[in-house]
C-alpha cells in the first residue's frame, strides 16, 4: 500500500515524470481540459511554462527548442481547437523527424464519443503525422505511457509523440512511481547498430571509387554524427554536400564542401552527383526536392544508404549496399575500421580538378546592379557581420533558400527550418524556442512578410519572456517563390502572389513592446544590419525592402535532372516547360 | 511492375487505435485493402491481422517496412501464395421459396456448405472454403436472388516447414 505521500493526481504525475525526463520548458496554452495541469504547474517552479499566443506557436517554439538542443521538445494544449490549433506544429515536426511529447487535453473519460464541447478524436486527428500517439484512459497507467513516450520520441527515427488525456484522469489519485528502468517494448526495437558485414563492404566500395560522393541529410544533424561523419570524409578525401536539412553537418566553409544539392543546389554539388560513381547517402532520404527526375539521378552511381528506418531505404531509389542503423554508430565504425588506413587519395585527384572546374562556374553568383537591396546581399552580409556565429532559423520560401544558400553554417544544430512540411509561420516561434534552449547564441528569424505574418502574434511571448531574437524580414511584397513559379510556369499572371496592404512592421514591433528598424537602400544595409546584431538584448524586427523581381537561382524545375540546371543570368528558363506545370 | 494478390500476416497490440494506424497506412496512400481479418490469439494482447492487397512486389515490400514501423506491430511476414493455407467464411441469405428451395440445398451440398436456417422465403448458408471457391458458389446463384452476403476475409497461416511462421 503506498503511503499518502507517494500519492498524486494525475496533473502533479505528469509533472514528476516531466521533471524525471528532465523537462526544462513546457510551452502550450491552457484551456478546460487541461486546468489540473495548468494548477499544478502553478504549484511548482522547476519546469517553465512558456505561454505562446496560439497552439501552433507553441508546438513550433518546442520544436525549435528541440532541434537547437536536441533534447525533447515538449508541449502542452488543451482538447478541440486546441488540439487541432496544433497539428500543423506535430506534422511539421513529423516530417523532419524531430523528438517532440505533445500533452493534449480531451473531455472527461463519461463524455468521449457524445460530440462534448470542444471534443474532437485528437488520437484520429493525429494520427498520420505522429510517430505513434496515446489515450490515457486510467490514471495507472500514466506515468509508464509519459515514460514510454519520451522513450519512442528520442529513438530510432524520432518524431512527435502524443498523449491524449481526458480531465478525469488528471484529477484521479494513484500512486506514482517513475520506473528507472530502461524502457522496453517488444514490438519497438530500432535497429541501432549497422551490419557489420555491410559496413566493410561500403568501405571497400567507397576506398574503390573514382569518384565518390557524400550526401548527408538531417539524420546526420538529430544523431549528432558530424563529428564523425566529418572525419570519415576528409580521411577519404570524398566531396560532401548537404540537403537543406543537413546543412551545418559539415563545415560549410571547407574545401571539401560543395554546398547544398537538390532544386536549389549549386552546380557543382548537383553536376558532382550526376557524374559520381559511388554515392555515400548518410541519414538522407532521397527527398524529390533534392533528387529531381528519378530516372536521371545519379545514373551512373552505385549507392551506399545508411539509415535508421528501414522504410526510408530503397524508398525512391534503387540501393546497392543498405545499412539500417543509426548514422552515429554506424559512422563510429566506419572511423574505427579507417582508423590505420594509408588511403590513397591521389586516385580521386582528377575527379577534384573536374570539381573545381564546375565551381568556377559560381553558380550563386548575383547581379548587384540597380538601387534594390539585393536579397542574397542582405544573408551574405548577416553572414559576415555575425561570421555565421549563430542559430538562424528561417520560414518558408524564397528567403528561405537564400539563407541555405548564402549563410555558411560551420556547425550542426545552427540552422533550423521546416524542410519536410514547409510551414510558413515555423520560423519566428522556433527562434524563440532556440533561444530558450541555447540563450547564449545570437538567434536570427530569416523571414517573408509572408510568412512573418502567419505567427506575428508570437512576438508577445517573446516580450512576456523576454526573449531576444532578431526578425530579418526580407519584403519583397510578393509571396516570392510562388511569384518566381509563376513566372516561370504561369505565364506571368501573378494570382495571389501580391501581398497588398502590408502593416507597418516597425509600428507592429514597437506596439508589441519591440524595436523596429527598416532597411531601404544598398548603402545602408551593411551599417544598418551591424547596428541590429550590435542590439543583443533587444528583439529587432528589421524590414529590409528587397528587389521583388529577384528569384532564386540556380533552380533545377521539377521533372528535370541534376545535370538540367538552370541559372542565373546565363540560361533564361527555356521554353520548353509547359504552361501550367505543376509544383510537385 | 507487375500487380498482383499479397497476403501478409501480423501479429500486433490488441489495443485501441492499433488496427485504424495498420488501415491508415493504406488510406494515407490511396491504396485498397481487399481484406482484412483480425482477431485476438492465444494471447489476447496480442491480435493476428491478415491483410490481403494487389500491387506490384516494390509496393508490398514499402508497405511492409512502414507496417513493421508501426509501435503496435510485433512483427509481421508476407506468406508466398504457394506456402498459404488460406480460408474464408461466408454466409449468403438467399431468396428461396419452396420450388427453388432444392435447387439450393442441391447446390450447398455439391459445395460442401451447410443450410443453417430456413424460412418460407429465403435460406442461408454457411460455406468455408478458398476465396476462389467461394466466388465460385456465389457465381451459381442469379444476383437477384442473393439478399445478404457475409465475408469474412482470407485468413490464413504458412504451411508448416515454410519457414514463415508467426510464433509469439
Amino acid at each position: 500500500m503506498a503511503t499518502r505521500k507517494h500519492r498524486l493526481n494525475g496533473a502533479e504525475i505528469i509533472i514528476e515524470a516531466l521533471k524525471a525526463e528532465g523537462t526544462e520548458f513546457v510551452f502550450g496554452y491552457p484551456g478546460g481540459a487541461v486546468l489540473h495541469i495548468y494548477d499544478a504547474l502553478y504549484k511548482q517552479e522547476d519546469i517553465v511554462h512558456v505561454l505562446a499566443r496560439h497552439e501552433q506557436g507553441a508546438l513550433h517554439a518546442a520544436d525549435g527548442y528541440a532541434r537547437a538542443t536536441g533534447k525533447v521538445g515538449v508541449a502542452l494544449v488543451t482538447s478541440g481547437p486546441g488540439l487541432t490549433n496544433a497539428v500543423t506544429g506535430i506534422a511539421t515536426a513529423h516530417a523532419d523527424s524531430i523528438p517532440m511529447v505533445v500533452f493534449s487535453g480531451q473531455v472527461p473519460s463519461s463524455l468521449i464519443g457524445n460530440d462534448a464541447f470542444q471534443e474532437v478524436d485528437a488520437v484520429g486527428i493525429t494520427r498520420p503525422c505522429v510517430k505513434h500517439s496515446y489515450l490515457v484512459k486510467d490514471v495507472n497507467q500514466l506515468a509508464d505511457t509519459i515514460k514510454k513516450a519520451f522513450y519512442i520520441a528520442s529513438s530510432g527515427r524520432p518524431g512527435p509523440v502524443l498523449i491524449d488525456i481526458p480531465k478525469d484522469v488528471s484529477a484521479q489519485e494513484a500512486p506514482f512511481h517513475y520506473d528507472d528502468a530502461p524502457v522496453h517494448i517488444p514490438s519497438y526495437q530500432p535497429t541501432v547498430e549497422g551490419h557489420i558485414g555491410q559496413i566493410k563492404k561500403a568501405l571497400k566500395m567507397l576506398k574503390k571509387a573514382k569518384r565518390p560522393m557524400l550526401y548527408s541529410g538531417g539524420g546526420v544533424v538529430i544523431d549528432n554524427a558530424s563529428e564523425e561523419m566529418t572525419l570519415l570524409a576528409r580521411r577519404l578525401n570524398m566531396p560532401v554536400t548537404n540537403t537543406l536539412m543537413g546543412l551545418g553537418a559539415y563545415p560549410a566553409n571547407d574545401r571539401q564542401f560543395v554546398g547544398m544539392l537538390g532544386m536549389h543546389g549549386t552546380f557543382e554539388a548537383n553536376m558532382a552527383m550526376h557524374h559520381c560513381d559511388v554515392l555515400f547517402a548518410v541519414g538522407a532520404r532521397f527527398d524529390d526536392r533534392v533528387t529531381g527526375n528519378l530516372e536521371k539521378f545519379c545514373p551512373k552511381a552505385k549507392i551506399i544508404h545508411i539509415d535508421i528506418d528501414p522504410s526510408s531505404i530503397a524508398k525512391n531509389v534503387k540501393v546497392d549496399i543498405p545499412i539500417v542503423g543509426s548514422v552515429k554508430s554506424v559512422m563510429q565504425e566506419m572511423v574505427r575500421l579507417t582508423a590505420d588506413d594509408t588511403f590513397d587519395s591521389t586516385r580521386i585527384e582528377p575527379w577534384w580538378k573536374q570539381i573545381e572546374e564546375w565551381r568556377k562556374v559560381d553558380s550563386l553568383g548575383f547581379d548587384e546592379s540597380g538601387d534594390r537591396i539585393k536579397p542574397q546581399r542582405v544573408i551574405k552580409t548577416l553572414y559576415e557581420i555575425t561570421g555565421g556565429n549563430a542559430i538562424v532559423t528561417s520560414d518558408v520560401g524564397q528567403h528561405q533558400m537564400w539563407a541555405a544558400q548564402y549563410f555558411g553554417f560551420h556547425e550542426p544544430r545552427r540552422w533550423i527550418n521546416s524542410g519536410g512540411l514547409g510551414t510558413m509561420g515555423f520560423g519566428y516561434p522556433a527562434a524563440i524556442g532556440a533561444k530558450l534552449g541555447r540563450p547564449d547564441e545570437d538567434v536570427y528569424c530569416i523571414t517573408g512578410e509572408g510568412s512573418i505574418q502567419m505567427m506575428l502574434q508570437e512576438m508577445t511571448t517573446a516580450r512576456q519572456y523576454n526573449v531576444p531574437t532578431k526578425i530579418i524580414c526580407l519584403n519583397n511584397g510578393y509571396l516570392g517563390m510562388v511569384r518566381q513559379w509563376q513566372e516561370f510556369f504561369y505565364d506571368k499572371r501573378y494570382s495571389m502572389s501580391y501581398m497588398d496592404s502590408l502593416p507597418d512592421f516597425i509600428k507592429l514591433a514597437e506596439a508589441y513592446g519591440h524595436s523596429g528598424v527598416r532597411i531601404e537602400k544598398p548603402e545602408e544595409l551593411e551599417s544598418k544590419l551591424r547596428e541590429v546584431v550590435a542590439m543583443k538584448d533587444k528583439t529587432v524586427f528589421v524590414d529590409i525592402l528587397t528587389d521583388p523581381s529577384e528569384n532564386v537561382y540556380p533552380m533545377i524545375p521539377s521533372g528535370g535532372g541534376q545535370a538540367d540546371m538552370l541559372l542565373a543570368g546565363r540560361d533564361k528558363m527555356k521554353s520548353v516547360f509547359s504552361e501550367g506545370m505543376v509544383l510537385v | 511492375m507487375m500487380t498482383r494478390r499479397h497476403v501478409v500476416s501480423v501479429l500486433m497490440a490488441n489495443e485501441a487505435g492499433s488496427l485504424s494506424r495498420v488501415v491508415g497506412l493504406f488510406s494515407a496512400r490511396g491504396f485498397n485493402i481487399d481484406s482484412l481479418n483480425v482477431a485476438p490469439t492465444q494471447t489476447p494482447s496480442v491480435s493476428r491481422l491478415t491483410l490481403v492487397t494487389f500491387c506490384d512486389d516494390q509496393l508490398i515490400e514499402q508497405i511492409n517496412k512502414q507496417l513493421n514501423k508501426l509501435v503496435d506491430v510485433i512483427k509481421l511476414v508476407e506468406i508466398e501464395e504457394h506456402e498459404l493455407i488460406d480460408r474464408e467464411m461466408m454466409m449468403v441469405k438467399i431468396i428461396a421459396d419452396a420450388e427453388s428451395r432444392g435447387n439450393y440445398m442441391q447446390l450447398a451440398d455439391t459445395f460442401r456448405a451447410k443450410v443453417v436456417d430456413i424460412c418460407p422465403t429465403n435460406l442461408v448458408v454457411e460455406l468455408t472454403g478458398s476465396p476462389r471457391k467461394l466466388d465460385a458458389f456465389i457465381a451459381m446463384i442469379e444476383p437477384e436472388n442473393i439478399r445478404e452476403l457475409a465475408r469474412t476475409g482470407l485468413t490464413g497461416v504458412a504451411v508448416t516447414g515454410s519457414g514463415k511462421c508467426l510464433e509469439l
